[in-house]
């Protein structure tokens, strides 16, 4: 059980890193986005998954899962309310050759 | 194992400074925001380790529920206040 739990601690880790990474080379604020708000999901949710297995099954442990489904379901909701008041505040999406999106007015309210 | 613990929960905290960068050099609020909620979910992974580092679990994982709630709560009411006010 413990060589599970350290697997899947190596596994959260990893994700953590790469949103890490992501948060800081993107170019703008959507693609930032993209890289944290689902790779952190998923961090969490190993993590704390195996810290549960660790634990074993006592009222430590269903808190602990506890705790993961609670950020499972929360954290894209943050996220998706972050980027909507961003988009609705006309932050500027990254383009490749430069040129704004702003004249097209992709949503309408 | 609990050196093992105390490795992963060194590693968040230089993940954790590295994200305190976009807090403190991102350009608008919003990057600033992004940060603070990667860093909310950071802490309360390390709130857990740092309860099994200290042998009291029972304690600790309270007090990370109690921080999962605190940072949705944030993050939505930021969210919400900025999407009516505007970016600055």
């Amino acid at each position: 059980m413990e060589i599970v739990a350290i697997l899947l601690l190596c596994a959260g880790t990893f994700f953590y890193l790469t949103g890490t990474v992501g948060l800081l080379r993107f170019p703008d604020f959507y693609s930032r986005m993209h890289a944290t708000g689902k790779s952190d999901t998923l961090g969490t949710l190993l993590s704390l998954l195996g810290l549960a297995l660790y634990a074993g099954f006592s009222f430590t442990g269903v808190k602990i899962l506890f705790i993961a489904v609670f950020v499972f379901l929360t954290s894209p909701t943050a996220t998706h309310a972050l980027l909507r008041a961003a988009f609705d505040s006309k932050v500027p999406p990254w383009t490749k050759d430069g040129r704004s999106l702003r004249d097209q007015e992709t949503r309408k309210k | 194992m609990e050196r093992f613990f105390l490795a992963v929960s060194i590693l968040l905290g230089l993940f954790v400074f590295l994200c305190l960068y976009r807090v403190v050099f991102g350009p608008g609020i919003f990057n600033r925001l992004v940060g603070a909620s990667v860093i909310g979910t950071k802490t309360l992974t390390i709130l857990v380790l740092i309860g099994f580092i200290y042998g009291r679990i029972d304690m600790f994982v309270d007090i990370s529920l109690v921080y999962a709630l605190l940072n949705f709560i944030v993050t939505i009411a930021v969210a919400k206040y900025f999407q009516r006010k505007g970016a600055i």
